[in-house]
């Protein structure tokens, strides 16, 4: 079955590049999301950024998500906006929950730098590749990841 | 044991120097590690989340319409742009038509945040170069746009007037006879400012040349707003992706190509003026109607119809003890803060309260290009870059 996300010149763009990089597509309020095999982030991530006629070189946004109790538990999630095509696009990969990890963005795009720490640091998401991977927003002593779903809103006490 | 800088083998004559957390010229509670050699930066990094209050996690605890007064205190210069990037996303997660006269009033709010926004940065950072009497003229017009603010939110900073669904009540009557009064008088105002500092040579010759970001390198580390357009990258959200009816407004995005802390300073002096420009159309062509969407269970009901009408008190009871239920899915939604992209990531599980909600901060970004602007420059420019990039320690630490 052929959905809206499938007639999308990114995703047509995509398979012809890389044709078992992508799992699965989807779009919700006009906005496409793109899961990534793991091992193809980095692949993917060049070729969204150098690919003429995409030209994703802003890399506005990136965070994670934690699914717990479910797996895979954990996604990084990267929004790319291209300002030549004014056009936005969310790439998505999952993790495992046991000891995740994941390439770091950090070559592909210098401003993932900061997000990296941050998720790192609130998740406890390893970027590997990444050249300054400590704690950004809490003390280098704090225990335990706060942004985790199993970890209590009003902390350990 | 806080971020620092190792020291270099065989460079043991340079200093490593921690400025901040509290120092006056690091706009809050930025700390930066400097390696100087005699004057001269040779490398530098920054160290933040002094301010780190966690609310990230706070809006998963809370309710969609009571997560609106977080995101006031993020940043606290724009909380009206908090408050429109907030809700826009919720409302595109729920696909809720906003009336025409809601999104009017927003648009003047959120560009009167911006002239405020931008008053606070220009007093802030004339005073970290020298020029004292610059911060008390900006302060006697942000005065008038709390003022207005005070009018419609009944608080002059944390307003939390922006709702899911419009707005929180009707503007006061006068409250657009206020607005045109300062309109009327502001542009002068700008004049002064310019007056005291565009042509002042001191001021040139601290600025000009000064922090220099090329377009390649803004781009790539994510600088966005008037620190992007500085350097000659005409993006802008209002143009390239509108929301709230700004397609409707007629203005210009002034951009320059000289990428330093001169281009930026003249780039938000032209948008202040821009900004008058879009609140005059939208207070000439303010549509009549609603300030709130027609939808009962997203939105409160009026005090007096909660008297006489049953519906309406179970819809408030119902919102204020459960809040509403938006259809899974995950949106993302950006605007034009006066820092630049601001975007809000709302992933919706289904249930009354966000699965998770990311705060694209622009200063959180823009701080990235902060050590390339000041390697290599003089200790004494490194106030002016960070004014010059326009931080609140409040988004960035979140």
């Amino acid at each position: 079955m052929s959905t809206e996300a499938d007639i999308s010149p990114v995703v047509e763009k995509l398979r012809e590049f890389a044709p078992d990089a992508l799992e699965e597509a989807q779009t919700f309020r006009g906005e496409l999301t793109l899961w990534i095999k793991l091992e193809s982030l980095r692949r993917v991530a060049e070729f969204m950024r150098d690919e003429k006629g995409l030209s994703f070189k802003f890399l506005s946004d990136l965070t994670a998500l934690d699914h717990y109790p479910n797996e895979p538990r954990f996604e990084t999630v990267y929004h790319l906006y291209s300002i030549d095509q004014n056009q936005r696009l969310r790439l998505k990969v999952r993790l495992p929950g046991d000891d995740p990890r994941v390439n770091s963005m950090v070559p592909v795009w210098p401003a993932a730098n900061a997000y990296e720490r941050e998720v790192f640091d609130l998740f406890g998401i390893h970027f590997e590749g990444h050249p300054f991977m400590v704690r950004i927003l809490l003390p280098e002593d704090w225990e335990g990841y706060p942004l985790r779903k199993d970890y209590p809103t009003e902390g350990y006490r | 044991m806080p971020v620092t800088l190792e020291r270099v083998a065989g460079q043991e004559e340079r200093v490593v120097l921690s400025m901040g957390p509290q120092h006056p010229s690091t706009h809050g509670v930025l700390r930066l590690v400097l390696e100087l050699d005699g004057e001269t930066v040779v490398r530098a990094i920054y160290d933040i989340g002094y301010l780190h209050t966690g609310f990230e996690k706070s809006f998963e605890r809370l309710t969609y319409s009571q997560d609106i007064t977080l995101t006031d205190r993020m940043d606290y210069l724009a909380p009206l742009s908090n408050n429109l990037g907030f809700c826009l996303a919720v409302e595109k997660l729920l696909d809720l038509e906003i009336p025409p006269k809601a999104q009017f009033v927003r648009v003047i709010l959120t560009e009167l945040t911006r002239i405020q926004s931008h008053l606070v940065w220009l007093g802030t950072h004339a005073i970290d170069i020298g020029a004292m009497s610059v911060f008390l003229y900006c302060f006697r017009e942000r005065e008038d746009i709390l003022r207005i603010f005070e009018m419609v939110g009944g608080q002059r900073m944390m307003t939390s007037y922006i709702r899911i669904g419009g707005l929180a009540l009707e503007p006061p009557l006068g409250w657009l006879e206020r607005v045109e009064k300062f309109l009327k008088k502001f542009p002068g105002r700008v004049e002064e400012y310019e007056g005291l500092l565009t042509k002042n040579p001191i001021w040139m010759r601290r600025t000009q040349g000064v922090g220099f970001i090329s377009a390649e390198d803004a781009v790539a580390y994510g600088v966005s707003g008037p620190s992007l357009r500085g350097s000659g990258v005409k993006w802008d959200v209002r143009k390239a992706q509108p929301y709230s009816s700004y397609d409707k407004f007629n203005f210009e995005v002034p951009t320059r190509s000289e990428g330093d802390v001169y281009a930026r300073y003249l780039i938000r002096i032209a948008e202040m003026r821009e900004s008058v420009k879009v609140i005059r159309q939208a207070i000439d062509g303010l549509p009549e109607g609603a300030v709130k969407a027609n939808a009962p269970h997203i939105v409160m009901p009026e005090r007096d119809s909660m008297k006489t009408s049953i519906e309406a008190l179970i819809y408030h009871f119902k919102i204020v003890t459960e809040g509403f239920h938006p259809p899974i899915g995950e949106v993302y939604q950006s605007i034009e803060s006066p820092r630049g992209e601001l975007g809000f990531y709302m992933v919706s599980d289904g249930s009354p309260r966000p699965f998770r909600c990311h705060v694209r901060a622009p200063s959180f970004a823009n701080l990235q290009a902060l050590p390339k602007m000041i390697e290599g420059r003089l200790i004494a420019d490194v106030v002016a870059c960070i004014g010059s990039i326009d931080v609140v320690l409040g988004e960035i630490d979140r």
